[in-house]
């Protein structure tokens, strides 16, 4: 029970909240970080003020009664069985302290769901089993990335020490501006996700082929973890959600070196790659996207996830493979999942990650490259 | 009551003259206290492989990282945990009482259709075997929850088909319990017998069969829509074909709040019987118990989306589902207060179907605790899909449907096999069975206030001690269910005698009026209750 004492206190640990420290216990709400959070907070801590009065009184009576109208100390049953007037009491007290719960419940509530006078909108989108970002209006406008889990697998399979993040880190965090109402607006490629970081006080499904919202202003700066909370298939635990509140000086900075970054990158669509750099960056894409299912040595789980290895569409035609990496395959008879879409992968990642199947795990394709123009002209067909 | 039977100058038939015997005479058997065992066999197995899933559960789950099944199965091990539970032992157990209890206590000899209650058990063995095969299909068992969510249903394999098929025969088998017991009721009650006289028990079973005709034909539709949107290329829940994913949620939840009432309603009614009898006092308040049961049952239609607070519904919506809601705490609290001043100035033993009642006072009343936290949406947002809610739902099921259940068993087993349990066991059975309940399940509240989603196989390490202290207390509540097989093994072979009525509080028919054990067809002659 480590670190137990220092947990004990009015309001929170700040265990997902911090940067770093999610091997201390947490017992309590998160430390919020909006205000919206703290009245959740208020509440529940009111609810337990409530519940415990009634609590000592109800099994008050219940303990005393069993210890002072038992049988063995020779108490003889009364045998009276209706009374109107404490019938009544005791249907119309609750009652009205119900009315008293619902009041303050009622304004957290609406606050919760304010969601007005957004300076920033981004959308959120859920993917088996990523997180995609798209900043859609206010500063940091045209921003697009993919974020997903940096846990390496060794670390989940025991092989590695766990690091101080384990499960909850990502490799590309969602930055917003302290100060500010951040709208998020959810939906999914596939199956139902949540958006979920406790320390907001959001969590909001995100549903295939509709978009719901949500907003928080965080009032502090800090890192904020939460996880994926609607069961989305093999890979749901895998698939946090990192949020990072900075200062506006470093917002404006941030945004400037993503600008960059997507410059650079529309530029690598274009040019000609060589096998090495293909495959190098094909291998990581593989461990990202692909060996959890098809797992790290391309043999798959035999009657559930195909093997890779000599595998007919990895060493057919390349615009073959390209369909099925960008549109998926429905897998009725197929595995426990069907192969999902990897459109939302880029043209460069998947054009390496093609190429690197085609040479790895002694797979030897006639076409051993997949440019990425080629991705990107395919992508164009449907 | 006129319709029962009443055949002067024929009481002693032999009982077993002209059935078969061995497997057959159980095949075959038309009889309720057959059956009624059989249900509760059944359940008690089912509640085995049930627990053999959770305990997988818990296994993974003793600390971070992934040790002993790969992600997918786990997905597996908790939808069919859950539906093995709610479908396969809660639900068929109270069956199992239903079918002993009610007509001994409305002083009938049977049920009203004997031959379809043959039937709508024998349902149950097929509909568990598909389950069980899906573990055996091709893309392998189904991981999708027990709620079995679209569009995450379309994705799996046919493990899903033989799941929905197992749901639709369990749904059957329900309804047609449903309309056995319902008629029975209403038409097979002792000279005298008015409704309000009916013992609790029967009250609430009365009250629950028309749940569950109400919303089991509901469930098989959203299973059957998922069925279509997989094979049939409908798009019910498919936004591109003009579907919504939602709907699914909305179906699924109309029967999936009744449903929750469905196995809590026939606790309430075990506890009604026990308490008194162990009070050595009549029930207070039978009639507000009556009309506060039968509230909660209407009351049960109309909260279905307060387990939907997070899909984006309109705030009006997460208002009204508040209210609705908040306002079940008030006939719960009316049963509550019921039973407490039943005990007030009664004489109270402490054997262990009393024990086991008021275990179950104690724990669902926390249970509607932390209902009532959950039922307002904004601390909701925060928990929803959290361990909180898992130690909620755990707490309102195992303290309180399957406390229940042990309080029945413990309390009819000398009236259904003539021979006394060991009560110094049984006692051992209740203490351990309290407490590594609360091992396992208190602390999961502070899980989930923490922020662990609920259905994950793996972990932040943060979480890691009360996912330990949970595992401990899981293994030992499981292992003390052990205990319970052997009790009732032991009473079956070496039990003392019971006399005809062991409790000297208990004053419904079958200990007032019968002979114990209990003879084959209960009442030949209708009893005349004044």
């Amino acid at each position: 029970m480590r670190k137990l004492a220092g947990g004990w206190k009015w309001g929170a640990v700040p265990a997902l909240a911090s940067g770093s420290a999610s091997a201390e216990m947490a017992w309590n709400f998160q430390e919020g970080a909006t205000r919206a959070a703290q009245q959740v907070n208020d509440l529940h801590w009111l609810m337990m003020i409530i519940i415990l009065i009634i609590f000592v009184g109800v099994f008050g009576v219940m303990f005393y009664s069993i210890f002072a109208h038992r049988k063995s100390v020779g108490h003889k049953a009364a045998q009276f069985h209706e009374n109107t007037t404490v019938e009544l009491i005791w249907t119309v007290v609750p009652f009205l302290i119900l009315i008293l719960m619902a009041w303050p419940a009622t304004k957290a509530l609406l606050n919760l769901r304010d969601t007005s006078a957004a300076d920033i909108t981004i959308k959120t989108t859920g993917y088996q089993w990523k997180w995609g970002y798209d900043y859609l209006k206010g500063e940091g406008e045209g921003i697009s990335f993919l974020s997903q889990l940096a846990t390496p697998y060794d670390q989940i399979y025991g092989n590695a020490p766990k690091s101080d993040n384990y499960l909850l880190e990502v490799d590309n965090e969602l930055v917003v501006p302290v100060g500010k109402k951040v709208r998020i607006l959810t939906t999914a490629s596939d199956v139902i996700h949540s958006w979920f970081v406790p320390a907001l006080s959001v969590k909001q499904d995100a549903i295939p082929g509709f978009v719901r919202e949500t907003a928080f202003r965080a009032d502090r700066e800090g890192v904020f973890r939460g996880q994926c909370a609607e069961l989305c298939g093999k890979e749901h635990g895998f698939m946090p959600i990192v949020v990072k509140v900075v200062s506006q000086e470093q917002y404006t900075a941030w945004v400037g070196e993503q600008r960059k970054k997507m410059a650079a990158a529309a530029d690598d669509v274009n040019k000609e790659w060589m096998l090495d750099e293909l495959n190098t960056r094909g291998e990581k894409v593989y461990a990202a996207n692909c060996a959890a299912c098809h797992q790290a040595n391309g043999q798959g789980v035999p009657n559930a996830f195909p093997s890779l290895v000599g595998s007919k569409v990895v060493l057919g035609p390349a615009d073959d493979q390209i369909a099925l990496l960008l549109h998926g395959r429905k897998g009725v008879f197929m595995p426990g999942s069907a192969m999902p879409a990897q459109e939302n992968l880029s043209d460069v990642d998947l054009a390496a990650v093609a190429t690197y199947t085609r040479n790895a795990w002694g797979n030897a394709a006639e076409d051993k490259v997949v440019q990425p123009a080629e991705v990107k002209a395919d992508r164009g067909k449907k | 009551m006129s319709a029962v039977l009443d055949q002067p100058g024929h009481g002693h038939h032999d009982e077993h003259a002209d059935h078969p015997s061995g497997l057959m005479r159980w095949v075959t058997t038309t009889n309720h206290k057959d059956i009624g065992t059989m249900y509760l066999w059944f359940s008690f197995i089912m509640f085995l492989v049930g627990g053999v899933m959770a305990l997988t559960i818990r296994a993974e789950l003793f600390m971070p990282g992934m040790q002993i099944v790969r992600p997918e199965f786990f997905n597996a091990m908790t939808t069919y945990h859950g539906l093995i539970m709610v479908f396969g032992a809660i639900m068929p157990a109270f069956v199992g009482f239903a079918n002993w209890q009610i007509p001994m206590m409305i002083g009938a000899p049977d049920m009203a259709f004997p031959r379809m209650n043959n039937w709508s058990f024998w349902l149950l063995p097929p509909a568990a075997t598909l389950l069980i095969l899906s573990f055996f299909m091709p893309g392998g068992p189904a991981g999708v929850g027990w709620t079995m969510y679209a569009p995450l249903t379309v994705q799996m394999g046919p493990a899903m088909d033989l799941t929905i098929f197992a749901v639709h025969i369990l749904g059957i088998s329900s309804i047609m319990g449903s309309i056995n017991i319902i008629t029975t009721l209403l038409n097979m009650r002792a000279p005298g017998m008015t409704l309000m006289k009916m013992p609790m028990f029967c009250w609430t079973w009365l009250i629950t069969a028309y749940l569950l005709i109400a919303v089991m034909p509901v469930l098989a539709g959203a299973v059957t829509m998922t069925l279509t949107d997989r094979h049939f290329g409908t798009t019910f829940f498919n936004a591109g074909g003009g579907g919504d994913p939602v709907l699914y949620q909305h179906i699924f939840w109309f029967f999936g709040h009744p449903e929750v009432y469905i196995i809590a309603i026939p606790a309430f009614g075990v506890i009604s019987q026990v308490i008194p009898a162990f009070s050595r006092k009549p029930l207070f308040g039978y009639t507000s118990m009556v009309y506060a049961t039968a509230s909660i049952a209407i009351l049960s239609f109309i909260v279905w989306a307060h387990h939907m607070y997070t899909v984006g519904m309109p705030t009006a919506g997460q208002l009204y589902f508040m209210y609705a809601t908040m306002l079940i705490a008030v006939p719960t609290g009316v049963k509550v207060f019921n039973w407490l001043a039943t005990m007030w100035k009664g004489s109270i033993t402490l054997e262990t179907p009393m024990l086991f009642a008021l275990g179950f006072l104690f724990l669902f009343t926390m249970g509607g605790f932390s209902g009532l936290v959950l039922a307002l949406t904004a601390v909701d947002v925060q928990l929803h899909d959290t361990y909180y809610v898992v130690a909620h739902f755990h707490y309102v099921m195992v303290a309180g449907a399957l406390f229940a259940a042990f309080a029945g068993v413990y309390f009819w087993l000398p009236k259904w096999t003539g021979k006394m349990y060991d009560e110094r066991l049984g006692q051992w059975h209740f203490w351990l069975s309290i407490i590594f309940f609360n091992v396992a399940f208190f602390v999961q509240h502070f899980l989930g206030i923490a922020g662990m989603p609920r259905r994950i196989p793996d972990y932040s390490p943060q979480f890691t001690e009360f996912n330990m202290i949970s595992t401990i207390g899981a293994f030992g509540f499981g292992v003390s269910q052990l205990l319970l097989l052997y009790i009732v093994i032991k009473t079956i072979r070496s039990g003392k005698p019971a006399p005809e009525n062991p409790w000297e509080g208990a004053d419904s028919l079958e200990w007032t009026h019968l002979p114990t054990p209990a003879p084959y067809h209960s009442f030949e002659t209708p009893p005349v209750v004044k």
